[in-house]
């Protein structure tokens, strides 16, 4: 058994970020992650990140109320007011904090940091590094991760690279610990823990359609999920309105921030047609603009019905090569197009998750020790739908608030807890791994995952229903019963990524089952959640979170109130 | 025209059972316009042999997982067209210069060690503002433009002979981000990094062959990086 103080799971934005403050609490920290931390997904964040610092000529009146009320109107008032108020708080020392740890944003003509445009904001406050900030941020972060290892005396900063968790183990209500598959050598482990931080990222790839890298598989979000911890607001999932046609990875809202057109099959720019994005056309909410396009597809105005274009030829190519030189990469080797002389064939396509373990402002969870940050957590501070720019703010505030917390935890009582049932948990795990190796069925856990995505795009996507959302009910159900009938065809212990990957697949299937559980229950729209059988927001029946527990046989739903502060909920006019 | 098949030629290698390394050649029974090596990767693994082991995450070509060899070319196998390798086998072997884990799998280690043995990491050495950021003019700020996109993928350290022969060699991608924090104007450490990159094993050991260059997925020039830092070693002795 290995015992470290604290032990964060995770090694993008939010979870380095929480370990950099753990040891800035003089805390002894692991990480552990899936792959090494300069890998995670946080790295392909492009557009920015949000402060209302005032650093654009049309920035002068922005400041912390303002960033707090766009981020809570574009939440349609689900976020968590408390929550929206102390990330917008913080959000200027947290983006100082990374400017003065190297990370390179754009400079404006006074040297200051730069700033534009986003979707839903009412001031240019999306703080960048040309189209890749979260490359140059989750650089930045590592390497002061880097800083904080070699001051190390007695491994006070420890990274486990390419580790699996597979368990959290709770006895008592108490996190005492986790269990993970070292990928490469197939061991499993024991790591017992004064606290642990889960910071595993989204879980966009139980769809098919996904901008996001192929690691997020939503297993960080079951772990906590089988042990006890309830997900929240899980049916709200962002659709990113701009992702290339085929592969759907990410064209930043940053091509529209700097002014790129929508454009349909005649060349209009239709948002003008639609009544919620006629006043703010491109720079409207993603959910909002995501909706227009299908709603364009759906009516004859896209092109093999399936796409629309965007157009950033006006901006020429000097301002593309400039702002926007990751996008012009990915459309030259992705699609053999120019975007300074050719139109960007972009369709909606799943990019975030707004739900996730549900925790406090503190980043508490309702098992003591354990904490969660980033998109694996819901604060909520997205609520049913994320700004964007507030994602990466997210990371790096309630990073630092997990940490903080947590290392409050382990400085004042370090008791180490819960070996017998760590042990009990190693033993399970192994006899798991045991049982799925020497299976005589025959399943693939590779054409389940195809039928899990191909559900989750067709029936659980922008536009749902009862009766879609039913089916996708059965056939996760059924896909679930199949998943117990698999085979793993290869059994070696070494870098098995047949295992891990058949592993992951249980922690997608229970967590796309939570999806859809919430989805049906919540009979209206708001924000991302938009249902054809009931297209208003009911505010007398659903201002609440879902919360989703596990039980053995299925998912169990309950509600609990939003957190109303300062702002009334009202329409959400754009 | 669009061939129907494609053959991936792969180094196989698990070192609990395999002597050395040897190929093993699939077949990948349908081809599409936009089909890259990953993909072909993928469906070999899933479709194939399970035992089939390699590293990926991002599949955009900005995480850096990926990198391998590939007819001829250290490259990122995620932005890799099958199509424009303009060959009916996609030949794969893993990075060099690093112990084998398994198949396409190798150990970092080594590469890891040379980044963090130049301090990549901001030293400001002056008093920041309380609140605030740190001023630095747009064209300051161009500076490091051309530095701050690595990705750490260590296609250059593969294609780098003398990695190959000296295992203490820091490397193209140490120097090029050991330029990145030179070039900065907020870095306040000249002196201590020149000193780090003026060793046996540091700049003088490069033999300009410009491969770490040509190798580079993200049009990077570690190569120029160089030529920069020995430059400034001089005019700093001087």
């Amino acid at each position: 058994m290995i015992y470290h103080d604290a032990i964060v799971v995770g090694g993008g934005l939010a979870g380095l970020r929480a370990a950099i403050e753990l040891n800035r609490h003089n805390v002894k920290v692991a990480i552990i992650s899936k792959v090494h931390p300069i890998r995670s997904h946080s790295i392909a964040a492009q557009g920015g990140i949000n402060a209302p610092l005032g650093n654009h000529p049309r920035g002068g009146y922005d400041n912390w109320e303002k960033h707090a009320f766009d981020t809570v109107k574009g939440s349609d008032y689900l976020a968590d007011q408390d929550a929206v108020i102390r990330m917008t708080k913080d959000a200027a020392e947290r983006i100082y904090e990374m400017e003065h740890w190297g990370c390179p944003f754009n400079r404006n003509a006074e040297g200051k940091i730069a700033q534009r445009p986003f979707g839903g904001a009412g001031f240019p406050r999306t703080c960048y590094v040309a189209d890749t900030t979260g490359h140059a941020l989750l650089h930045t972060l590592y390497q002061q991760t880097i800083k904080y290892k070699q001051a190390s005396e007695r491994k006070e900063m420890v990274i486990y690279e390419e580790w699996l968790v597979t368990d959290l183990v709770v006895e008592d209500g108490i996190c005492v610990g986790v269990i993970a598959l070292d990928i490469i050598s197939g061991r499993l482990e024991a790591f017992q823990a004064g606290a642990v931080i889960f910071a595993t990222g989204g879980a966009g790839r139980i769809y098919g359609n996904s901008t996001n890298a192929l690691i997020n598989t939503g297993m960080g979000m079951a772990v906590p999920y089988w042990a006890g911890v309830p997900l929240k607001d899980m049916e709200f999932i962002q659709f990113h309105p701009t992702t290339l046609v085929g592969k759907n990875i990410l064209i930043t809202e940053g091509c529209r921030g700097e002014g790129g057109f929508l454009l349909n099959n005649k060349g209009e720019r239709f948002l003008e047609k639609y009544s919620d994005s006629k006043k703010d056309m491109e720079v409207a909410p993603r959910d909002i603009i995501s909706r227009n396009i299908i709603r364009e597809i759906m009516t004859g105005g896209g092109f093999d019905n399936s796409y629309v274009h965007l157009d950033l030829r006006h901006l020429g190519e000097e301002k593309i090569i400039q702002r926007l030189p990751g996008i012009r990469d990915i459309c030259m080797e992705f699609a053999a197009v120019d975007p300074a002389k050719d139109l960007i064939p972009v369709q909606p396509g799943q990019h975030y998750t707004m739900g996730g373990i549900d925790c406090s402002t503190e980043c508490e969870t309702n098992v003591k020790r354990f904490y969660a940050a980033g998109e694996a957590a819901c604060v909520s501070v997205h609520g049913a739908n994320r700004l964007g720019g507030n994602s990466l703010l997210d990371t790096i505030v309630f990073g630092a608030i997990a940490g903080s917390n947590a290392a409050g935890h382990v400085r004042n009582s370090l008791d180490k807890k819960g070996e017998g049932a760590l042990n009990n948990a190693l033993k399970h795990a192994e006899q798991r791994i045991d049982a799925l190796c020497k299976s005589a069925s025959n399943e693939s856990h590779t054409d389940i995952k195809i039928a899990l995505n191909k559900v989750m795009d067709n029936n659980v996507g922008i536009f749902r229903n009862a009766s879609k959302l039913k089916e996708a009910v059965n056939e996760v159900k059924t896909l679930q019963e199949r998943y117990k009938r698999i085979k793993i065809n290869y059994t070696g212990k070494r870098v098995n990524l047949n295992l891990v990957w058949a592993l992951e697949l249980n922690g997608s299937l229970d967590v796309a089952e939570a999806v859809i559980a919430g989805a049906l229950a919540r009979e209206e729209s708001r924000g991302s959640h938009f249902r054809t059988d009931f297209p208003a927001r009911d505010d007398t029946g659903w201002l609440k979170h879902t919360l989703a527990y596990f039980t053995p046989e299925g998912v169990r739903l309950d509600y609990k109130p939003v957190n109303i502060g300062p702002f009334e909920p009202k329409e959400r006019k754009y | 025209m669009i061939k129907d098949k494609v053959f991936f030629n792969i180094l196989r290698f698990n070192p609990d059972n395999d002597k050395k390394p040897y190929f093993q050649k699939f077949e990948i029974p349908f081809i599409r316009k936009d089909l890259t090596v990953l993909e072909g990767l993928y469906y070999i693994q899933q479709r194939l042999d399970n035992s089939l082991a390699f590293r990926s995450s991002c599949r955009a070509a900005i995480c850096g997982s990926c990198a391998m060899h590939i007819n001829g070319k250290y490259r990122l196998a995620c932005n890799t067209l099958v199509l424009k390798l303009k060959s009916d086998i996609v030949t794969v072997r893993p990075l060099s210069h690093m112990a084998i884990l398994k198949d396409l799998v190798v150990d970092m280690k080594p590469f890891w060690e040379n980044y963090e043995h130049i301090k990549p990491y901001l030293i400001p050495g002056k008093s920041l503002p309380t609140n605030g950021e740190q001023i630095q003019s747009p064209e300051e700020r161009t500076k490091i433009d051309v530095v701050i996109d690595c990705i750490l993928c260590a296609c250059c350290h593969s294609s780098c002979p003398v990695t190959a022969l000296h295992e203490k060699y820091f490397g193209p991608m140490a120097f090029i981000n050991m330029s990145r924090f030179l070039s900065d104007t907020r870095d306040n450490a000249k002196e201590e990094r020149l000193a780090i990159v003026n060793d046996e094993y540091g700049v003088w050991r490069c033999h300009t062959v410009f491969n770490c260059q040509e190798a580079c997925p993200k049009d990077l020039n570690p190569s120029g990086s160089i030529a920069n830092l020995k430059m400034e070693i001089v005019k700093n002795k001087i």
